[in-house]
């Protein structure tokens, strides 16, 4: 028996990580690590719910976030190559304009 | 107890992308304690498999060396650190107070494939189509820009 808070603690710890990371990283990778980070911890949660109220919607809705997060990344690390490719750096303060 | 690993694996070194592993592995061990034994294995293929190898690869590919730190500015460190630990901690004091609102017991609900299939294609079955256009708008999008044709060469390299 473990409380549901304690979850819900360690995915708000999880999701608090990836914002962290997002704001102070300079790099655009690691920017998107963050992101994936803040995805997990909101799964974290949605699987913690779903096993408190005994219901599978929660799991189920696991796998479309999760979906979605691995389309983003395919489309963001193409959009990272791109940029790579035209700017020559990973750096998001020399990256101001997406145009090619 | 996992916890303790996750918390220990976010102190964010250069090389994050290993952490972030270790995270994921971590986070499968706690929906297998959940009694989600499929997402467990689909977070454990997908994440810890496709996505980090695909990280990974760009990381190798581009050729990524140790981000330059900028200082900060004062006032972040001053107003920032006690603003995030404060709420962090008011949060979760909230959250541990009202832990009357429920317990979960360990393996109660069995999520095996079966069941989480039948949820999925009966009642999403919607969502799941949306999703699978989704997935292929992605995929053309990341082809469209990482094969980007130069007018100058004409044999376009094929990478991705």
């Amino acid at each position: 028996m473990v409380p549901v808070s304690y979850y819900l603690v360690l995915s708000g710890i999880l999701f608090t990580c990836g914002v962290i990371g997002f704001l102070i990283k300079r790099n655009i990778i690691t920017i998107f690590m963050s992101i994936e980070l803040m995805l997990n911890g909101v799964n974290l949660s949605f699987v913690a719910f779903a096993a408190h109220w005994q219901k599978f919607s929660g799991q189920v809705f696991v796998f479309f976030v999760m979906v979605v997060a691995a389309a983003e990344a395919a489309v963001g690390l193409a959009i990272i190559i791109a940029v790579f490719r035209t700017r020559e750096t990973l750096n998001v303060d020399q990256v101001n304009l997406l145009k090619l | 107890m996992a916890g303790a690993v996750n918390l220990l694996a976010q102190t964010h070194p250069i090389s994050s992308a290993l952490s972030l592993v270790v995270v994921m592995a971590s986070l499968a061990v706690e929906y297998l304690l959940l009694g989600a034994e499929f997402v467990a294995a689909v977070q454990v293929i997908v994440y810890a498999g496709a996505v980090m190898v695909l990280f990974v690869f760009v990381i190798m590919l581009l050729n990524a060396g140790v981000e330059e730190r900028t200082k900060g500015s004062h006032v972040a460190i001053v107003l920032g650190v006690p603003g995030v630990l404060a709420g962090g901690l008011l949060i979760a004091w909230t959250l541990l107070k009202r832990s009357e609102s429920g317990m979960v017991t360990l393996g109660s609900l069995h999520g095996d494939p079966k069941t989480i299939a039948g949820f999925l294609f009966h009642e999403f079955l919607l969502p799941f189509e949306v999703t699978s256009i989704l997935v292929l708008i992605a995929i053309m999008g990341a082809v469209v820009l990482a094969n980007r044709p130069d007018p100058q060469s004409p044999p376009p390299e094929k990478e991705s």
